[in-house]
Parts: C-alpha cells; structure tokens; sequence
C-alpha cells in the first residue's frame, strides 16, 4: 500500500462515503511520508495518515503540554484513561509534547474504512477537546 | 531487556523530542538480523526434516522388505522341513536369522530417524514461536519510530509555513464558529425562500381580490360618506 495511492483514492470517493465531508489533502515529505487531510471547515485539526509495516495509522493532534492547566494534569490523564474505550474507533496517545487521538486500521483496509477513519477521528478530536476544555488554559 | 522495557525506559528518560530516538537505530538492526536468523534457521530446520523425514520412509520400506523376506524364508524353511531336509532347512533358518538381525538394526535406526524428526518439528514449532515474538517486536519499534519521524516531518512543515500553531480550544472556536456561521446561513437562506413564498402567495391573492386590498378613491370616498351620514 501506498501513501499516494490512498490519497488518490480518497479523491475517488463519493459524498455518502466521505459522509458528506469534503476531504482536502497535502503530502508532507519528511523521511516518513505523511498525508495532512483536512476536513472543511475543520482545517484547523486535520488528521494526519502515515504507513507502517503492519498499519495504516491517523493521528489528530489534540493540545501541547503547555496548554494543559497544571492543577488539573492528573485529573485530565485519568479522564483520558476512563474515555479511551468508550470513544469509538480512536485512543488516546501522547507523541513528545502532544497530545492526540489516534486510531489503527489494517493495511488491507477499503478506502471507506480508511475515509469513515478520518470522519471519526476527526469527530472524535473535536468532541475530546470540547469534553476537556476545562483541563485547559 | 524487553524491547517494551526499552521503550518505557527511553520515554521516562525523557527521549520523546523529535530527533531523538525512542529506539536506537542499531536495536532495529540488531533485530531485523535476528528475524533473518530465524527465518535461516527455520529453513535449514525445514530442510533436515525434509532428508530426515525421507531417510525414515526408506527405513520403513527397507523393514517392510526385510519382513517380506522373513516371511518367505520360512515358508521356504517348513517346505524343506516338509521334505525332510532339516540340513537345507537350517540354512535357510540361518539366512533368516540374519535377514532378522538386519531387521531390528533398521527398526533401530528408523526410530532414530523419527525421534530426529520430532526433535526437528519441535525446532521449528520453537523457531516459528520465537520469529513471531521478533516481529512482535520489531513492529512495536518500527511503529514508534514511523510515528515519532512523522511526527518531525508534520512539525517541520509547520515551522516551514511559518504559520501559528493555534491552541486546541482556539481551534475549536475557530472550527465551532465556522460551523455556526454555516448555520445561520443556512437558517438565513430558509428565511429568504419563506418569505419569497409568502410575498408570492400574497400577489397571487391580492390578483384573486382576496385579502387586505388597497384602498381605492372610491373606497375612501365610501367610507368618508359613511361617517359624515352617521
């Protein structure tokens, strides 16, 4: 599987399966290729795609450290803990500083797995920051 | 050490930071060999008990002949006792003695061979168990180290576009405000077409003379006479 290629298949996809969002992608270069997918009206918490040997992984950033109320840290984490299974299709995950919602899907994944992924995850990041705004500055 | 300690280890010492890796690049090495090695060792294992697994076969067919002939030898042996040769009777006894002792060094050296070929299945099965575990692994250190190289081409290409790192809640502001404003357009919209339809429904009333109609002179006048009679 190849990054490219889902991001030309994602183009492919109809308005139901892209659940009536409309998907705009960039490819970041880097060592390890990654795909930015921006949902509209929502670009500011894009949900980023990047392939390993055994998953495709999304991952959308949440906050940074230093947006975290100090007094309320241990709180937040154990509430992270307590959503974890409950949120559908994503977890939470911390990477270096920050924060996010992450969710694993097979390589053998169908583009409407991968499409209703960042859907979700996309929901899922916009539903964890409002639930804990109150942890953050 | 396992490689989860590894990591753990890695993240409280604080080695998170893009640049920095969870795991060094030598690990990953270290165990992609061993993952080779494995796969070596099962396919050499695999072979063994391929020519092993055959040598047993031939064994089983050399016992098989071996008691084919005992068998024939002694019928030979009652046929000559059956003529009253006992001289011609024992010296087929003795062949079949021999043929007898060849027979239990076979059977001897076919168990060897099966209990080979267990040993071998049993190195296998071990093998497979342990590359599994290996892969285990080296998928847990090659995820980390996608994720956290990922991480530094996302940040990278931020610092790039030179643009704000936004806070999460001014994000969602942002993301909540869009979907507002999207809202109130649509409501806006639904309010224009109610009113356009309304606007509509009163020409085509007012063209019937149904409804409030304006006042015509004659009207006024009407009226005006009406007060003045009271």
């Amino acid at each position: 599987m190849d990054i490219k290629k889902i991001a030309e298949a994602l183009d492919q996809l109809d308005a139901e399966a892209r659940e009536g969002y409309d998907f705009d992608h960039q490819l970041i270069p880097g060592e390890e290729e990654v795909l930015q997918i921006s949902l509209r009206d929502r670009e500011e918490i894009p949900v980023y795609l990047t392939l390993t040997d055994t998953q495709i992984l999304c991952i959308s950033y949440l906050w940074d450290d230093v947006e975290i109320r100090p007094e309320t840290k241990g709180e937040m984490v154990e509430m992270m803990l307590d959503m974890n299974i409950p949120m559908p299709l994503s977890s939470f995950s911390r990477i270096g500083s920050k924060y996010a919602v992450f969710g694993a899907l097979s390589l053998n994944s169908t583009t409407e797995d991968i499409a209703h992924e960042i859907v979700t995850l996309s929901d899922n990041a916009l539903d964890a920051i409002d639930v804990m705004s109150d942890f953050l500055k | 050490m396992s490689l989860l300690k590894k990591i753990f280890t890695a993240i409280r010492g604080g080695a998170t930071e893009a640049g920095e890796a969870i795991v060094d690049a030598n690990s990953i090495r270290i165990l992609e060999q061993e993952v080779r090695d494995a796969e070596n060792h099962i396919n050499k294992a695999k072979q063994d008990l391929t020519a092993v697994m055959a040598k047993e076969m031939q064994a089983t067919r050399e016992i098989e002949g071996f008691k084919k002939q005992t068998e024939e030898y002694e019928t030979y042996a009652v046929e000559a006792l059956n003529k009253g040769d006992e001289g011609l009777a024992t010296e087929i006894a003795e062949k079949i003695a021999g043929i007898e002792a060849e027979l239990t060094l076979q059977e001897e050296t076919k168990a060897s061979f099966s209990a080979h070929a267990d040993r071998l299945r049993e190195l296998v099965k071990k093998t497979e168990r342990q590359l599994a575990e290996y892969k285990r692994q080296l998928t847990m250190v090659k995820t980390t180290d996608s994720v956290q190289k990922a991480t530094s081409a996302i940040s990278d290409s931020f610092s790039n576009s030179n643009s704000k790192m936004m806070s999460a809640t001014e994000s969602l502001e942002r993301i909540k405000k869009k979907q507002r404003d999207f809202d109130d357009k649509l409501k806006a919209a639904e309010m224009l077409e109610d009113d356009n339809s309304d606007a509509s429904l009163e020409a085509k009333m007012k063209q019937a003379g149904i409804g409030p109609q304006n006042a015509s002179a004659s009207s006024v006048l009407d009226r005006i006479k009406a007060k003045k009679g009271a």
